[in-house]
């Protein structure tokens, strides 16, 4: 349903001290109904990815780079002139951000807030509009929706103004939902609420989410494939199953080791060593190869593609995969 | 606190600022070189005799603090005293000169607000662009002329080498002392013309460039992105989402604006021999004519507090998150207001 083949984003830094390649190359796939994840640390690319499919990265100082293909039933949405591209964005793609507080606009009521989009995309009068946000407050569960729609969104909790979000997002039905961190400023509670939420939405109206998180706990109750992200990459894909039964990457087995299990006696928690590189400036050859336990020459040399595990759907950015006996010749 | 509580307390503030003003500008005219009587150089052509009757009879003869009392009580009968140098009460010469001030800054201030805001939007809606550039520099070369200097250029150009505009004047003396016809309007308004677009161009100058700054800060916002991830026009997006926000500090900068109805006025009045408030301010200057000196600075200081007062208000109304208090409960009340 969503194709995205080679995007590659890149920032021009200011005084031209560089170019940061934020996001390099990535491709996957999103198919109709599922729920695929994007998991990875801060600063590797995948808020950059998500931006990109709407073209919403500021622009100077990002481009996405000629070459990029982000293919949505059958278009290039990188290739869309502007108001085609509008004809999509809100209405068969719509998206949800990690900050509930500045994401609303706080001279607006929500209702107002949420109707636009029905306005723009369905041409509903303003009346029809307010009670399509009614209904849309009443899908997303806040309760006393006709006098909330009048509400600003300073009057409204942090949970409260994700909802608001999320009805937003979905007032048009959209085919794809893209959620970069949506629970990531919210209360334990409040976040369990939302993707309980999101779950029974997406079941309900049948749409694609694209779930992005740097919470590995989130991916494995929610969504049905994995895309791990690192320094702009792919590093390794695979169904959620799969990925936590038998991660391949370095990377991804040193972010499972990272989340403290509760099922486990207490030790000390496991960290990946060293940092995320500067964009401006990966590593050559493989880019984790500074912060890998197995690193060897080759790793240094040559920078490995994404390499089929032999599992379907299972493919990992790793020497590791062509020769698994150095597994055991952990520096 | 509600609305009125707060009302009241800005009003009572007011009141008091404007009266320390009028304190202040008392004890500084009358401490200041020179008297009435005497004038403020060495022109003591006034007659030897008259001279002591004059001071005894307007009691400049008692001391600051006795004089302080019997104006403050004057000024509390609304009686803003006499003036020495045009001989008739202040409050005459006031409400004679006050509506051609008002004309003035009036139609300056919108042409001002009027070009100000249409060319900071415009120029938001094209940033970094080739028109955006242009308009940046001229915005910035015009509000850097100093306006009396601008003033006798126009003055040059429309006035003496191309006879479009009148020299100066509020009207035609002869034809329109008075405007009672259509045709003294026209004369008035093309009277007008080179004062009120003297200032007015100055001043558009900066609140374009102030309002593209705060279109431009709203840009960066979040709930921008989230206006054009719905799909929304850019055109709608800065129209609708960055204008209502970026309002609201115009608004401030409007309450700052409106004293400009006065003091900016000076020059230019003066230039343009325009019998308003502020050349009648600087002959009382000259002419160490305190109650009218102590007159126009009680009136220069109600329009700032007015205007900043008329600017919280303002925004009180066009701002929701002052206007509709948040619903209570431990979460909203982290959010700033």
């Amino acid at each position: 349903m969503l194709r995205v083949r080679d995007l590659k984003t890149y920032f021009v830094t200011e005084h031209g001290r560089g170019t940061a390649r934020a996001v390099d190359e990535v491709s996957f796939d999103l198919y109709p109904g599922e729920t695929l994840g994007i998991v990875g640390e801060s600063g590797c690319g995948k808020t950059v990815t998500s931006l990109s499919i709407l073209r919403l990265v500021p622009e100077p100082p990002g481009h996405i780079l000629p070459g990029s293909l982000i293919e949505f039933e059958g278009r290039n949405l990188l290739a869309l002139p502007a108001p085609e591209l509008r004809a999509v964005r809100g209405n068969q793609i719509a998206m949800i951000f990690q900050e509930p507080m500045t994401s609303l606009n706080p001279v607006f009521t929500v209702g107002d807030q949420i109707g636009e989009a029905a306005i723009i995309h369905q041409h509903l009068s303003r009346k029809a509009a307010r009670a399509r946000a009614i209904e849309m407050l009443k899908l997303v569960g806040i309760a006393d929706p006709e006098e909330r729609v009048d509400d600003y969104p300073h009057q409204l909790s942090g949970g409260m103004r994700q909802r608001v979000m999320i009805a937003m997002a979905l007032v048009c039905h959209p085919k794809v939902l893209i959620a970069d961190e949506p629970t990531t400023a919210l209360d334990v509670t409040i976040q369990a609420q939302i993707l309980e939420l999101l779950d029974r939405l997406q079941q309900e109206l049948g749409m694609a989410v694209l779930l992005i998180t740097h919470d590995l706990g989130l991916v494995a109750g929610h969504a049905d494939r994995v895309v791990v992200m690192y320094a702009g990459r792919v590093v390794e894909t695979a169904e959620t199953t799969e990925l936590f039964d038998r991660p391949t990457h370095p990377y991804t087995e040193g972010l499972l080791a990272a989340v403290p299990r509760i099922d486990a006696p207490l030790a000390r928690l496991h960290a990946i060593p060293g940092q995320v590189p500067a964009a401006t400036a990966w590593p050559a050859g493989c880019r984790f190869h500074p912060r890998c336990p197995y690193a060897w020459d080759k790793c240094i040399a040559q920078e490995p593609p994404l390499l089929e595990t032999g599992v379907t759907g299972h493919a990992a950015r790793c020497w590791l995969v062509t020769e698994p006996e150095r597994r055991q010749a952990k520096r | 606190m509600t609305g009125v509580v707060w009302l009241l307390r800005r009003f009572v503030a007011s009141v008091a600022i404007i009266f320390a003003v009028v304190t202040l500008v008392f004890i500084l005219i009358h401490v200041a070189p020179g008297d009435p009587c005497v004038g403020s150089e060495e022109g003591g052509t006034q007659d030897p005799v008259m001279c002591p009757l004059l001071t005894r009879q307007f009691g400049l003869d008692q001391p600051l603090h006795v004089r302080y009392g019997r104006y403050l009580l004057q000024l509390l009968h609304g009686n803003l005293g006499y003036s020495f140098s045009l001989h008739r009460p202040v409050s005459g010469a006031l409400a004679e000169t006050i509506p051609f001030t008002l004309q003035l800054a009036g139609v300056a201030l919108l042409i001002d607000f009027l070009l100000g805001l249409g060319l900071g939007i415009y120029q938001a809606l094209r940033v970094n662009r080739l028109p955006d550039v242009v308009l940046s520099n001229v915005t910035l070369f015009v509000y850097s002329l100093p306006t009396f200097w601008l003033a006798l250029v126009l003055l040059l150009l429309f006035a003496e080498k191309v006879k479009l505009f009148p020299l100066g004047g509020p009207s035609d003396p002869i034809l329109c002392p008075v405007i009672d016809s259509a045709y003294c309007l026209a004369d008035r308004i093309w009277h007008l013309v080179l004062p009120a677009f003297t200032l007015g161009l100055v001043g558009a100058a900066g609140t374009a460039r102030f309002q593209r700054a705060a279109m431009l800060e709203v840009a960066q916002q979040d709930f921008v992105r989230t206006a054009r991830a719905k799909g929304l026009s850019e055109r709608g997006v800065v129209l609708q989402h960055q204008l209502r926000n970026a309002l609201l500090s115009f608004i401030t900068r409007f309450g700052l604006t409106l004293p400009f109805l006065l003091t900016g006025a000076v020059l230019i009045e003066t230039i343009f021999a325009w019998p308003g408030m502020g050349r009648l301010a600087v002959n009382a200057i000259l002419t160490r004519d305190h109650a009218l000196v102590t007159a126009t600075a009680l009136i220069a200081s109600t329009l700032v507090v007015s205007g900043n007062l008329l600017a919280d208000i303002l925004i009180g109304i066009a701002d929701p998150r002052v206007r509709v208090p948040a619903d209570g409960g431990p979460e909203t009340s982290l959010v700033p207001a």
